[in-house]
């Protein structure tokens, strides 16, 4: 009974706060939250959900899967053999410790200002998480149950299936999980940069326009935009990681 | 054994410069976009001749040490007090779960039009984002504290302070550093990413300038920089962490092998 009452306190609490507070508001920057209330409906209905927000959707979607896909496919071979770890560790390592931000101007460089460029970034910046995560997760193996794999014939592609990745899982999504935040950050920015649209640039637009509640519902759009991925990203994880929530819970009760 | 990865490592290194040397000089890939290795060298040996360049790195680093510092301090702050008080921490559970994830970059336009290119719009961005990383684990520290280890000190008679001092601080101890090694290199990342998008002084004003001259070696350069910063950071945050958890397991452990 106390428990949903308190979910939903505090927010209700900070949103009729801002409201009340910002209720006579003059200033220019913070409007009433009626105002950018009342905005939202007009600047974000079909219209601009299908030429701004599907679009950065697709390329984050885009970018995120092909790290996804080359992290996960890297770090198992590099995982996998302790020579090759040794030779590409220092450069992945600066490589990782480079601000992806910074990558934007120079992929803009090869890429131009297109799609391509904006799929690119998202992807580099991802990559580095899921790539590390996946190589300490297939490192950390468990010794006895890859030699018991072994022993037991499970070779080649069922080996990395059942034992390899599914033993690296709970690390890939931590690193997945990391590379979701950090592919919204280069989502916006790419597109803050060089594009014709895309929410980051809808909210820059509305910013050099002065249409200051416009501007205050895209950083909403791009706040919900985060939880939902955020939402869905935990439900996946949920069904994907279920043994492994399951096991770390009955080995704490019983230590 | 230690050897040899040391000196597979440094081949790597190596053979990454050897290919960003030869990949242009053979006509691979343009020069144009990607110099060789030895001219972004002789490119970055020009910043550190140029005494901006090391007023715009010292612009980063201040920026990224004040963001870094409130941060950790204000959500050391919120979470010891949030998870010390009874019902604070389910009352604030939804809204850290929902404020967390709104990308700290949607705050730019604002940043821009409150504090257009000063310092102060640097920091807003640095702190909100750095803000969450400790938190969060400040949050599931306290939760790992161990429940006859509270109890005995509670039986001892140790009052709501000195448990917090004794029992709570240090069992949190190890997941705040690892909150502030994340934050360290996050507060980076926006340094340098507000410094490129809105223009404030700084090493990615610096690279926004050398790419809009199309001073292409040079930008390559101050990316490198960048990295080499990254790695600096994420270094000194390990060395930290190390020694204010020299007592703890983790630690100890590390050592003995």
């Amino acid at each position: 009974m106390l428990r949903p009452l308190l979910v939903v306190a505090l927010p209700a609490l900070l949103v009729s706060a801002w409201w009340i507070a910002s209720d006579g508001s003059t200033a220019v920057y913070w409007p009433p939250l009626r105002t950018i209330l009342k905005t939202f409906p007009d600047v974000w209905t079909g219209e601009r959900l299908r030429t701004d927000v599907l679009p950065s959707v697709l390329r984050l979607l885009a970018g995120y899967a092909s790290a996804a896909v080359a992290g996960v496919a890297l770090g198992t071979v590099i995982g996998s053999y302790r020579r090759v770890r040794a030779f590409c560790e220092p450069a992945l390592e600066f490589l990782r410790a480079v601000p992806p931000p910074v990558l934007v101007p120079v992929i803009m460089l090869f890429a131009g200002i297109g799609d391509t460029m904006k799929i690119v970034v998202i992807a580099s910046g991802c990559l580095w998480p899921v790539l590390l995560n996946t190589v300490e997760g297939v490192r950390a193996v468990d010794s006895v149950m890859a030699e018991t794999a072994r022993s037991y014939g499970v070779t080649g592609a069922a080996r990395l299936r059942h034992v390899v990745l599914r033993s690296a899982s709970p690390q890939i999504f931590a690193g997945l999980r990391q590379a979701l935040s950090i592919g919204l950050i280069l989502m916006v920015i790419s597109e803050m940069f060089a594009a014709s649209n895309g929410l980051g640039f809808a909210i820059v637009q509305f910013q050099r326009g002065f249409a200051i509640p416009d501007m205050w519902t895209g950083i909403l759009v791009l706040g919900l935009l985060g939880l939902l991925l955020s939402v869905v990203f935990q439900f996946v994880e949920r069904r994907a990681l279920g043994w492994y929530h399951g096991l770390r819970e009955s080995s704490r009760r019983s230590p | 054994m230690r050897g040899t990865d040391t000196a597979l490592g440094a081949a790597g290194l190596a053979v990454l410069l050897a290919l960003g040397e030869a990949a242009p000089r053979l006509g691979l890939v343009k020069e144009a976009y990607f110099p060789p290795t030895s001219r972004i060298a002789a490119a970055l040996g020009r910043e550190a001749g140029d005494g901006a360049f090391w007023t715009a790195l010292g612009d980063t680093l201040t920026g990224w040490a004040l963001g870094l510092t409130a941060a950790v301090v204000a959500s050391v702050a919120v979470g010891l007090v949030v998870s010390v008080v009874p019902y604070l921490r389910e009352a604030t559970a939804s809204t850290i779960e929902f404020l967390r994830p709104i990308p700290s970059v949607a705050l730019i336009p604002l940043a821009v039009l409150l504090y257009g290119t000063e310092l102060r719009s640097v920091l807003l961005l640095v702190v909100y984002a750095s803000f969450w990383q400790v938190l969060v684990q400040v949050l599931y520290g306290v939760r790992d504290v161990d429940p006859v280890a509270e109890e005995t000190a509670r039986s001892y008679g140790l009052g709501p302070w000195a448990r917090t001092r004794h029992v709570l601080w240090p069992t949190a101890l190890p997941y705040v550093m690892t909150g502030v090694r994340l934050a360290a290199a996050v507060a980076l990342i926006l340094a340098v990413t507000a410094e490129l998008v809105i223009g404030a002084p700084g090493l990615g004003a610096r690279i926004a300038v050398a790419q809009a001259s199309q001073a292409v070696p040079d930008l390559y350069a101050l990316v490198v920089v960048t990295g080499l910063l990254g790695l600096l950071i994420n270094g000194g945050a390990r060395a930290v962490e190390r020694r204010a958890l020299a007592w703890h397991q983790s630690v100890r452990g590390e050592v003995a092998v």
